[in-house]
């Protein structure tokens, strides 16, 4: 589904993704592990396409399309959805007119019908028993005054409302206590099929108990310098970064 | 300009003045003759250059006499939804013929009401165009609410606009509204071509104790129109003025708003949006005077500009010594959507009293990009995720009016300018 070849970028000339190898496969979850400043959010942020990264070399394919020729909205309609380590608030826009938008635009590129108010609502009371989010919420607008877990519930809650087919949750357990992890978590298992992809960029092993990884891969200074199973999280966990951090250092130092 | 200071343009202006009202309009010339046009430089209009603006644009400095309108114009010019009295008016003239009579209103024209003391709220020497519409306007109406009357549907002054060589449009309006009484104006000028004319209007408003008024206005006219207003209020114990003024299009528009708070306990706010492009120049100036205890206003006024528009805002809070327990709040906010735009933004206060609560504050800046990534990231395009964010920004005023046909209308033509409708 999705294929990243020899990816580099840089952010105002500094380069800090150097050499992204990884492929990814329908009905997969992967874990993108890693100290901070390693590019994991750069990388959630190039394949989203955030416009302040460059992309200097390598090439990106999902679906066998050019990821990296579309622009942000395209990727969305394709199917490419980021959950944001940070979700934006923005007082005077309305979560519902904000997804209905959303959503119809979607549609649109899909070929299908846009919904109308009541398909959407009934849709949206359906998609929000998943990340038990309260309607008062959604009455007010995006993420004007939510808590922390509530953004990220939103967040999950957004993804179940457009079905991407692939989805990059950046960071989303940080900040978030067991119970908000808890329902963030069966959300996104819930979303899970065959035919769709996880990738779940995390500092921590914690959130991989709840979403369980097929792959976890390790990204240090720019690339993945280890890749193995969910036990390679549960190794992380005890041991931390630093071995890691040596391997790679020592090895380029020879 | 020199041209312009050496012999007063406004000559046949001051000339065709009618004999109604003789002993103000004669003061009045004093004034404006002492006061002149504005130099180039001035304080007040430090941003605004109208004598320069007027001298280029205006041919023909005599009044516009007024254009004959139809009913299906008039029809087609009324918005969607509208439900309420229409008073209609050709360049300034108000055509009783085709105006409706709002229930319990009295409607008469200015030269049968000869004892109505113009100027004294819109004081001649605050303002040479204010001088020079008193010395010299043809005729103008009186609106009255009688006392505890509640004006139940809203009533729209329907100004249609349109000279053929840039002549002058001078309307002038009074407003009493009764003790107890409660109105809605809304104000919407229209051009029927793309032709210059200049509008120097002047309403007067009256409110009474305990009286509510709404005075909302639209501000959509041809792109070589040059305007002019002074909407000057007295209100007093107990009574509440919102002004609501939606500025879109024109060539150079000048809006000097004045709210004077001469009751405890009354409340004014003033709201406004402007919305420009192309080399559109709008320039607000608000004045509110807090003379009494426990007196309240509100002030926010919103700026989207693009291309090479300017906008400029001067808000002017006057607490005076007597007004303690003021509470004062003023925001001026501006989008830039392009490098050649441009915002000249001024707040103003000044406080006699000591127990007061004044805030103001002002801001200027580009569209929140990491917002509209967030947007695009969710599959909505660049133009209507820029549409539904500069819509929020506008919104907080809208929604300050609240008749709702007015208030849907704003909202659709607000959106249709920002290109997306959701």
């Amino acid at each position: 589904m999705l294929s990243i070849k020899n990816l580099h970028a840089a952010v105002e000339g500094t380069p800090i993704l150097r050499g992204i190898n990884l492929e990814i496969k329908a009905g997969e979850v992967h874990a993108i592990m890693g100290p901070n400043g390693s590019g994991k959010s750069t990388l959630a942020s190039v394949l989203a396409g955030r416009e302040e990264y460059e992309v200097t070399e390598g090439e990106v394919i999902f679906q066998g399309k050019d990821l990296l020729e579309m622009a942000p909205e395209v990727r969305a309609r394709e199917g490419v959805f980021l959950a944001f380590q940070y979700p934006v608030e923005i007082p005077g826009v309305s979560s519902t007119n904000f997804l209905r938008t959303a959503l119809n635009q979607v549609r649109e590129y899909r070929g299908q019908e846009p919904l109308d108010a009541v398909k959407f609502l009934t849709l949206m009371k359906e998609k929000m028993k998943l990340v038990e989010i309260d309607q008062k919420l959604l009455s007010r607008s995006l993420n004007e005054g939510f808590s922390g877990g509530e953004k990220k519930r939103n967040e999950i809650f957004q993804m179940a409302m457009l079905e991407p087919v692939l989805s990059i949750l950046d960071e989303t357990d940080s900040g978030l206590d067991i119970d908000a992890l808890r329902i963030v978590s069966n959300g996104v298992n819930k979303l899970k099929s065959d035919k769709t992809a996880t990738i779940v960029v995390t500092h921590y092993q914690r959130l991989l108990e709840y979403i369980v990884p097929d792959y976890v891969h390790v990204l240090y200074k720019g690339r993945i310098v280890k890749s193995g199973t969910k036990d390679l999280a549960l190794e992380l966990e005890e041991k931390g970064y630093d071995w890691i951090k040596e391997e790679v250092d020592s090895a380029t130092a020879v | 300009m020199s041209t312009l200071t050496k012999q007063d343009p406004f000559q046949l202006l001051l000339e065709s003045a009618p004999s109604s009202f003789a002993p103000i309009r004669s003061q009045a010339k004093e004034v404006y003759l002492g006061l002149g046009l504005p130099a180039l430089k001035e304080e007040e209009y430090k941003f605004t250059p109208i004598t320069k603006k007027l001298d280029g644009k205006i041919k023909d400095f005599s009044p516009a006499a007024p254009i004959a309108i139809s009913k299906d114009v008039i029809q087609s010019a009324v918005f969607e939804g509208f439900e309420g009295d229409i008073l209609v008016f050709s360049n300034g003239k108000f055509l009783p013929e085709l105006s409706s009579q709002p229930e319990g209103l009295r409607i008469t024209a200015l030269s049968e009401m000869e004892s109505t003391p113009l100027g004294s709220i819109a004081k001649p020497e605050k303002d040479t165009f204010s001088a020079l519409n008193l010395s010299s306007f043809a005729d103008g109406i009186f609106i009255g609410v009688p006392k505890k009357q509640q004006v139940a549907k809203p009533v729209l002054l329907l100004s249609f606009n349109q000279a053929h060589s840039g002549q002058v449009i001078q309307p002038r309006v009074w407003i009493e509204v009764g003790d107890f009484s409660e109105v809605t104006f809304i104000d919407q000028s229209i051009s029927l071509t793309e032709d210059s004319y200049f509008v120097n209007k002047v309403v007067e408003i009256k409110g009474g104790q305990n009286s509510h008024v709404n005075y909302y206005r639209l501000q959509n006219e041809s792109t070589n129109a040059i305007e002019v207003s002074n909407i000057q209020t007295d209100i007093f114990q107990d009574s509440r003025f919102t002004s609501v003024n939606l500025s879109l299009s024109g060539d150079m528009v000048r809006n000097n708003l004045t709210l004077n708070l001469l009751g405890s306990n009354s409340e004014g706010n003033m709201y406004g949006v402007y919305l420009l492009n192309g080399k559109t120049h709008v320039d607000n100036h608000t004045n509110v005077d807090h003379t009494l205890p426990h007196a309240e206003s509100n002030e926010l006024y919103k700026g989207i500009l693009a291309d090479q528009s300017r906008g400029v805002f001067n808000g002017k809070i006057f607490v005076r010594q007597d007004a303690q327990k003021t509470n004062a709040f003023q925001q001026n906010n501006n989008i830039l959507l392009s490098e050649d735009a441009i915002v000249n933004t001024k707040p103003q206060l000044e406080i006699w009293a000591d127990d007061v609560k004044c805030s103001h504050g002002c801001t200027v800046g580009q569209l929140d990009e990491e917002a509209l990534f967030y947007l695009k990231a969710r599959g909505i395009d660049k133009t209507t995720a820029t549409g539904l964010l500069l819509y929020a920004f506008a919104g907080e005023v809208l929604e300050k009016i609240e008749e709702e046909s007015f208030r849907s209308y704003a909202i659709s033509l607000i959106q249709d300018r920002l290109g997306s409708k959701f």
